[in-house]
């Protein structure tokens, strides 16, 4: 099998998710090449053909299809691999559509041919087949462990002409102030506490664990928290010895930026909710009764 | 300004999900269904955007699926959407993404829409692949996830979420196609007389065979559950008793200390 991998240039670096591509082709024991856009002065280690463009704007997703077609072109793949990312849900379909080539968003994992990927906002999986001879696939970030790869790839130009259709004002970076990359104790609120007024008994419960509050993609949408507090693929990616999920689903880019968490204690009235997939324990509770509860019983037991 | 939203009506996500015969999707049965969360912030910015215009625009609300589709077309209505177009399909739930766009695509070929909203991804296929294939076959340009939306003179600036809290901002003319990400504005509740308006409003219904529909590209098999973490514990009861449980665990794994700081 020959994969077409799409890595990934941020800030003039390749990313380390790009690692995580190779780490895919390694389960397929596939033969590799790699397509890649934007200025860098490095390239991964690998033996097969780097298909390199600088970038014109940063974005312009027209000019990046034609890039990574010119690639396909050039090496006649039996797969393009994305990231399931901002970039690869971004220009896969694009690929896909001139490919005239099913597409596989999200995968997670292989099974018999096939590529499980997740449904139902992760609560499910399901395993899909492509039904063209060649194929375009999106990967999970962090389901495909990273593998070490060594040789020098033979580095050859592709070209495009860019798109002037959407005009690039700039990139925005994120409000920081408040980096929960190294607490040790998180306390994290979702969704399933019901209302704003509840995210104090959140506060309360990371005060006692002397941990930092976190929060989920939605509570920060529907204004319960600033937003700097996100944990997950748009937010911040966690790691600390304990985090306590409170009425969080676990939807896929949440357990991205926390699954370097060393403990993790889930709290949810839904038993199937995919955050018990990295749950060590999961209390079955309204968040409401419990959560005061568990502070009094810390506070007691001090 | 014509403007196309296109909503897909999906199961409420704390349900249960049990397999059908075939193992390829989910039984129905028993399960309750809402707009899909992408398409409601879709809704809300076309809705926005017309108030904004005054009385030269006009939004269609376009919804592929079996009967009970037409909810989710009237909620959309009731949100302040002015023609609603059911494309009726009982088969819609088994299509892949290639079909729904085909179908999308054929319905708006033709009917010039300067803007189409869809949302970024459904939360049960969650493919992220139906507004981009859209956009293509009907040569337009579009951009994904987007997290702000603001309409001037003309043309219009758009933010497109990355990783890590960053966005793109860029300035793009119709006709487009735009997918809407969570964050990118607040849905309204519907006003009960606008949900009475709904209900009596005409909707136009189409059949599958009078719209296009291309070949599947993938096939689905064996629909089930994610895996739990087989090693982690599940506790209930009382929530006194289970505060004292997750107490004792947290202490054991030293993540409680008596001198009233944390490891």
């Amino acid at each position: 099998m020959k994969l077409l991998l799409v890595g990934e240039v941020r800030d003039g670096r390749i990313t380390t998710e790009t690692a995580e591509l190779f780490g895919f082709a390694a389960r397929l024991k596939a033969e590799v090449s790699m397509a890649l856009v934007g200025n860098v002065g490095e390239f991964p280690a690998f033996s097969g053909r780097l298909y390199r463009a600088n970038g014109g704007n940063e974005y312009d997703a027209t000019f990046h299809k034609r890039l990574v077609l010119d690639a396909v072109e050039r090496e006649r793949p039996d797969a393009v691999v994305f990231l399931h990312s901002s970039l690869g849900w971004d220009i896969a379909p694009r690929v896909a559509f001139a490919m005239q080539a099913a597409q596989v968003s999200g995968v997670v994992g292989l099974d018999d041919g096939g590529y499980v990927v997740e449904s139902c906002n992760g609560k499910m999986r399901r395993t899909v087949r492509p039904l063209t001879s060649r194929a375009v696939l999106t990967i999970q970030p962090g389901a495909f462990a990273p593998v070490a790869t060594e040789g020098t790839p033979e580095l050859i130009a592709i070209e495009a002409e860019p798109d002037s259709a959407i005009e690039f004002l700039g990139c925005i970076q994120p409000e920081r102030g408040i980096d929960l990359t190294r607490a040790g104790v998180i306390v994290s609120a979702g969704r399933g506490l019901g209302s704003a007024d509840r995210v104090e008994l959140v506060r309360a419960l990371a005060d006692a664990l002397g941990g930092e509050v976190g929060a989920s993609r939605p509570v920060v949408d529907a204004g319960w928290l600033e937003r700097a507090r996100q944990v997950g693929s748009s937010g911040q990616s966690v790691s600390p010895s304990l985090y306590v999920a409170c009425g969080i689903s676990g939807a896929i880019q949440h357990l991205a930026g926390m699954k370097g968490s060393g403990f993790v204690l889930a709290v949810n009235t839904d038993r199937d909710a995919p955050i018990t997939s990295v749950a060590d324990v999961l209390a079955v509770a309204d968040l409401a009764e419990f959560l005061p509860a568990l502070t009094a019983a810390i506070r007691t037991r001090r | 300004m014509n403007i196309l939203v296109c909503i897909k009506q999906v199961p409420d996500m704390e349900g249960k999900f049990v397999p059908n015969e075939a193992g390829s999707w989910f039984d129905e049965a028993g399960l309750a269904w809402k707009m899909n969360e992408y398409d409601a912030f879709a809704v809300e910015e076309a809705v926005r955007l017309k108030e904004q215009l005054g009385g030269g625009a006009r939004v269609t609300a376009l919804s592929i699926g079996p009967a009970r589709a037409v909810e989710t077309i009237r909620k959309a209505l009731a949100m302040g959407c002015d023609d609603g177009v059911h494309i009726d399909d009982p088969d819609a739930p088994q299509r892949d993404p290639w079909q729904i766009a085909s179908m999308i695509a054929g319905f708006a070929a033709g009917r010039g829409f300067d803007l189409i909203f869809t949302g970024m991804q459904s939360e049960d296929r969650g493919s992220a692949q139906v507004g981009v294939l859209v956009a293509e076959q009907l040569g337009l340009s579009s951009v994904t996830g987007i997290t702000a939306f603001e309409w001037l003179d003309g043309s219009m600036t758009v933010e497109s979420e990355l990783e890590g809290g960053r966005k793109y901002r860029l300035r793009l003319k119709p006709p487009v196609l735009l997918t809407c990400q969570p964050g990118l504005n607040t849905p309204r509740y519907p006003t009960l007389p606008n949900i009475m308006k709904s209900k009596r409003a005409a909707l136009a219904v189409l059949s599958q065979e009078s719209v296009s529909l291309d070949s599947p590209k993938v096939l689905s098999a064996n629909f089930r559950p994610h895996e739990p973490n087989a090693a982690g514990v599940i506790l209930e009861g009382d929530v006194d008793t289970l505060a004292s449980q997750v107490l004792d665990l947290l202490e054991a794994k030293g993540f409680i200390s008596t001198q009233g700081g944390v490891r």
